[in-house]
């Protein structure tokens, strides 16, 4: 994709709406510098979101979009689930595969570009639940890690089987309830993060999107990475309120006191990784 | 034949059933005929001139200034819209738009009814849509109201327009404002 994609013909400018005059105008293409400090001048990325109010989805969505160091070059790989429901409402390229082979087709995807444009830099992004992720396309998940695919994961893992009433997942910690798993979760919560390490990632962070600036640098460090060395994974906590019992304004109450339990930071990087990282920041690009 | 107006909804708002496909290199479709591509041109600068609030819907291949083509697509449109006294309103992407979509300013292949039942748009043509929207958006506006639409396609054309030309490039909308012209003239517009 070329940025010139969002250039407005000046013949036909005048029957355009603003909003997309603003995409073309004042969002941040062509800038790697690009991240969560320009959220409020900027055009966003995304549109109005379909999620509930509130939804720290919807958040995590916000800061991703806005850190993405590529973005017109960048696509984006989803699955089912709730965070599903927001991609038709971004402006970037995104493919909507079978629930829960989303890293496969990324790797196809990734493949493709490397030799269809060799000159340029292409960026591919999985942004999938914790189903999708963690149960359902775990296979595909850690597959694309031991294939050494040159893609960035970002699991957004809410513990929970959220739009479907409320399953427990193999995310959710052992002993929580839902309407729809009354009886409690009776095994532990899959440690997705410690599974990428194993399989052979690069780069692991596990946070919650309590603190946007934490999010970019995340985001920046896995994209760069990938792009150079392999495989990346960040593992986000985006709780579903509606499933816990909470209001709209609780989502970053919730989710700081999960910062100093099961979702503290953590950070791992190999030493290839931990190179691309430096020149990075000697770059200024982090 | 494909009839013009509503064409029923389900299980067949779309003319493949009738046996209607594309028309060949060179040709254009008008309703289920294979015709001479300035025969249907005609046609459809009659219909864009005749009937009520007839509309251009630019889509993003002429839109956004991609390439040089494009760049000259969009003057041409500008010009059709003024021969023709069209309005244009843009199908500037094809996201679903949340809540709802401005009937009065754009056009969403996901619900193009909107937009025409709204406007009481009774001729349009399609130009720069991909194929794959266009597709859906004409069996939409086939199937929900009594538009004519004409689909103008830089590749091989869409059957459920009720015409098509196909492989449009910017030479050729030149021509099809030329006919237009002609066909005001002979109108006494």
């Amino acid at each position: 994709m070329s940025v010139k994609i969002f250039k407005i013909n000046e013949d036909l400018k005048e029957f355009m709406p603003q909003e997309i005059i603003d995409l073309e105008e004042k969002a941040t293409w062509g800038n790697p510098k690009r991240g969560v400090m320009d959220l409020p001048y900027a055009k966003e990325l995304i549109e109005e979101h379909s999620l509930c109010a509130g939804c720290p989805e919807s958040v995590a969505f916000r800061y991703i979009l806005a850190s993405l160091p590529n973005p017109e070059d960048t696509v984006i790989v989803n699955s089912t689930g709730c965070s599903s429901l927001v991609f038709p409402h971004i402006a970037l390229h995104t493919v909507h595969p079978l629930f829960g082979n989303q890293n496969s087709v990324a790797s196809g995807i990734k493949r493709v570009l490397e030799w269809r444009f060799p000159d340029k830099v292409k960026d591919v992004v999985v942004i999938a639940g914790d189903g999708a992720t963690i149960d359902i396309g775990l296979d595909c998940t850690l597959q694309s890690f031991f294939r050494q695919e040159k893609i960035t994961t970002i699991c957004f893992d809410n513990e929970v089987y959220a739009n479907t009433g409320g399953q427990d997942s193999g995310a959710t910690p052992r002993g929580m309830e839902f309407k729809m798993a009354p009886g409690g979760k009776q095994w532990d919560k899959v440690p997705m993060w410690q599974l990428a390490i194993d399989s052979g990632c690069h780069y692991v962070a596990r946070l919650s999107v309590s603190s946007p600036k934490k999010v970019e640098q995340v985001v920046k460090k896995a994209i760069y990475v990938a792009r150079e060395v392999g495989p990346t994974y960040i593992h986000l906590y985006t709780p579903c309120i509606l499933e816990i019992g909470l209001n709209a304004d609780q989502g970053l109450w919730e989710m700081r006191q999960r910062d100093k339990e099961r979702f503290k930071f953590f950070e791992y990087m190999t030493d290839e990784a931990k190179e691309v990282i430096e020149r990075k920041k000697k770059e200024g690009l982090l | 034949m494909a009839k013009l107006g509503p064409a029923g909804y389900s299980p067949y708002p779309v003319s493949v059933v009738e046996g209607v496909l594309t028309p060949p290199p060179g040709k254009a479709l008008m309703f289920n005929e294979i015709v001479d591509e300035e025969v249907a041109m005609r046609e459809a600068a009659k219909a864009m001139l005749t009937r009520e609030n007839p509309t251009i819907f630019p889509g993003p291949q002429v839109l956004y200034a991609w390439n040089e083509e494009a760049k000259r697509k969009a003057k041409f449109v500008r010009k059709m819209a003024e021969v023709l006294g069209a309005k244009i309103i843009p199908m500037y992407d094809y996201r679903p738009k949340y809540p709802k979509i401005d009937p009065e300013k754009e056009i969403n292949p996901n619900h193009p009814n909107l937009t025409i039942w709204h406007n009481k748009i009774k001729a349009c043509i399609f130009i720069g849509v991909h194929c794959h929207y266009a597709n859906v958006a004409l069996k939409i506006i086939r199937a929900e109201t009594d538009c004519f639409t004409i689909a103008m396609c830089s590749m091989a054309g869409h059957e459920d327009a009720m015409i098509t030309l196909r492989d449009q490039h910017s030479e050729d909308l030149e021509k099809f404002i030329r006919i237009a012209e002609e066909v005001k003239r002979e109108l006494g517009k």
